[in-house]
């Protein structure tokens, strides 16, 4: 009979050898990769993994490649800033006032269904062809996950925290200060790892619609250049960066977290 | 404490000097203490009527307990003297003043402790003071921390708490703000036997060194005999309080047989009234 744990994490795998479980994954991803590219026939051989490697090795020693990881984590950075300064606030608002909530949830819900990319035409007749129309896309897929998520938290407090806050003598501002948004920092976290989750995926198209560096912009300069096997590679340093950003803020929503 | 056995045990009020003076002066051991009045005090829910026409007056340093079974609206009318909630008509004065809503003049324990999970024991005590835009005072929060025994953790995560440490923060936390009067809410029925025993008389100790009116909402017979100095009976509603019983505090004792006889009568007497 199976404990809990045990059905859980895989019996007597849970120790050492269970550790090893997500490198099992890995390479059952990387033999997939490989099966498909071995067994097919045509341009798609161009982009094994053996060829992948062997550009990825090359791209990593050239400063060049970094100009543009560093001009993408910028637009990143950027775009997460501009979420993050209009989104906690706003959010915050509409959650604690009812009257905020009720004038805009209609207005965010659509908003938010409204693909970023169909921003694209207004962000270039507007910013112009450069890093401006790249961050105002990534914005507007990024800003709606941390202004719903932290207006949902601050409208599902625990109302007896306010009352507390308020028999202590504090006023609305008090409590917002000092209640109400250290009380919604997991719904923060939850709403700022799906925003980073969507700015760095947006990067991507962002960088190949209206920009000439970065990380997105090189895939396509490979597919030009017919440097076919830096495709795959330029996607797995995407997705390494990406892996990272995610686990980054999981670890802080692990150590904060008392929703 | 019992005056008559210095033998009392444990989890009897220890015979600080403070502690003994306040017992000899009586009930009207402070002088900070405020008196609380609740005069012609109506509450109605929707079509429901909790209680009509309530008249209540607790003395300045008084612990008085709203005693009631589930549903009696012994908790609607403590919010209502803690201005968390408004009369349907009738007033609320505190000291004399109006009471309109909160105020950290009169302080509230929550039936849960309800600490903010977010900051350590030690911060918890101190919002109080910071919601109010005051810096803390650090003297004063060692010695609620010293007073309520949570000195050792005050640096600890509130979730490493038991219930009895957690209700002993929330206690802190509310006396922090110095407050005039103490309005408890059930802050004992979650415990186990013993903690709560030895919580009771932890307030006792608490009420007399810092000379506070404490009005204290139960539904345990027990406890309201052992705390209050009168003891407020609350019928079914809309019946509101049946029968105020004042109890001879002085010889307070867990253990005196003289005290225990007198409490045993007082508790049928208020058993008989309460399941009128």
């Amino acid at each position: 009979m199976a404990t809990r744990d045990e059905r859980r994490y895989g019996s007597e795998l849970v120790g050492g050898v269970g550790r090893l479980l997500p490198a099992v994954g890995l390479l059952g991803g990387l033999a997939v990769w490989w099966a498909v590219t071995a067994f097919g026939s045509g341009v798609i051989t161009n982009f094994a993994p053996a060829a992948t490697v062997a550009v990825l090795a090359e791209l990593v020693v050239s400063p060049a490649f970094y100009d543009h990881v560093f001009v993408s984590v910028y637009r990143f950075a950027v775009a997460l800033g501009l979420c993050l300064a209009v989104g906690l606030p706003v959010g915050v608002v509409v959650g604690y006032f009812g009257a905020a909530e009720r004038a805009t949830t209609v207005l965010f819900q659509f908003m938010r269904m409204i693909s970023p990319l169909a921003w694209f035409p207004i962000a270039i007749i507007v910013f112009g062809v450069g890093t401006r129309s790249a961050v105002f896309v990534m914005f507007m897929a990024g800003l709606w996950p941390i202004v719903l998520n932290t207006a949902h938290g601050v409208a599902t407090i625990d109302e007896d925290w306010i009352a507390v806050g308020e028999s202590l003598g504090g006023d609305t501002r008090a409590l917002l200060r000092r209640v109400v948004v250290p009380a919604v920092i997991p719904d923060m976290l939850t709403g700022i790892r799906l925003s980073i989750g969507i700015l760095w995926i947006i990067l991507v198209p962002a960088e190949m619609l209206g920009v000439n560096t970065g990380l997105g912009y090189l895939i396509l300069d490979a597919r030009d250049r017919f440097a076919y096997a830096e495709v795959p590679a330029i996607m797995l340093v995407i997705g390494f960066i990406g892996y990272w950003l995610d686990l980054s803020v999981r670890r802080l929503h692990d150590r904060r977290n008392w929703g | 404490m019992s005056l008559e056995s210095p033998t009392a045990d444990e989890t009897s009020r220890d015979g600080s000097a403070a502690a003994t003076r306040a017992v000899e002066s009586g009930v009207d051991r402070s002088t900070d203490a405020a008196p609380v009045t609740a005069h012609d005090l109506t509450k109605r829910y929707d079509g429901t009527l909790v209680f009509d026409g309530l008249d209540l007056t607790v003395s300045p340093g008084e612990v008085h307990c709203l005693l009631g079974p589930s549903g009696c609206g012994k908790t609607t009318l403590l919010h209502l003297l803690a201005g968390l909630e408004e009369p349907t008509s009738g007033r609320v004065a505190i000291d004399g003043e109006p009471v309109t809503g909160p105020d950290y003049r009169w302080g509230v324990v929550f039936q849960d402790p309800l600490l903010y999970p977010w900051l350590t024991v030690r911060e918890n005590v101190e919002i109080g003071p910071r919601l109010r835009g005051e810096e803390p005072d650090d003297d004063h929060v060692d010695e609620l921390l010293e007073l309520v025994g949570l000195a050792d953790v005050a640096d600890a995560d509130t979730s490493s708490l038991s219930g009895g440490m957690a209700q002993r923060a929330s206690l802190a936390r509310t006396l922090a703000n110095e407050p005039e009067v103490l309005l408890l809410d059930e802050p004992f029925s979650a415990l186990d036997q013993l903690t709560k025993m030895e919580l009771q008389d932890e307030l006792l100790r608490v009420v007399e060194e810092l000379g506070v009116t404490a009005v204290f909402v139960t539904l345990d017979i027990d406890e309201a005999v052992y705390l209050g100095d009168r003891v407020a009976i609350m019928g079914a509603i809309p019946a509101g309080i049946e029968h105020v019983e004042r109890i001879d505090s002085e010889t307070r004792s867990r253990d005196d047989e003289a005290f225990l006889a007198e409490r045993a009568r007082t508790f049928e007497r208020l058993e008989a009234v309460g399941l009128e």
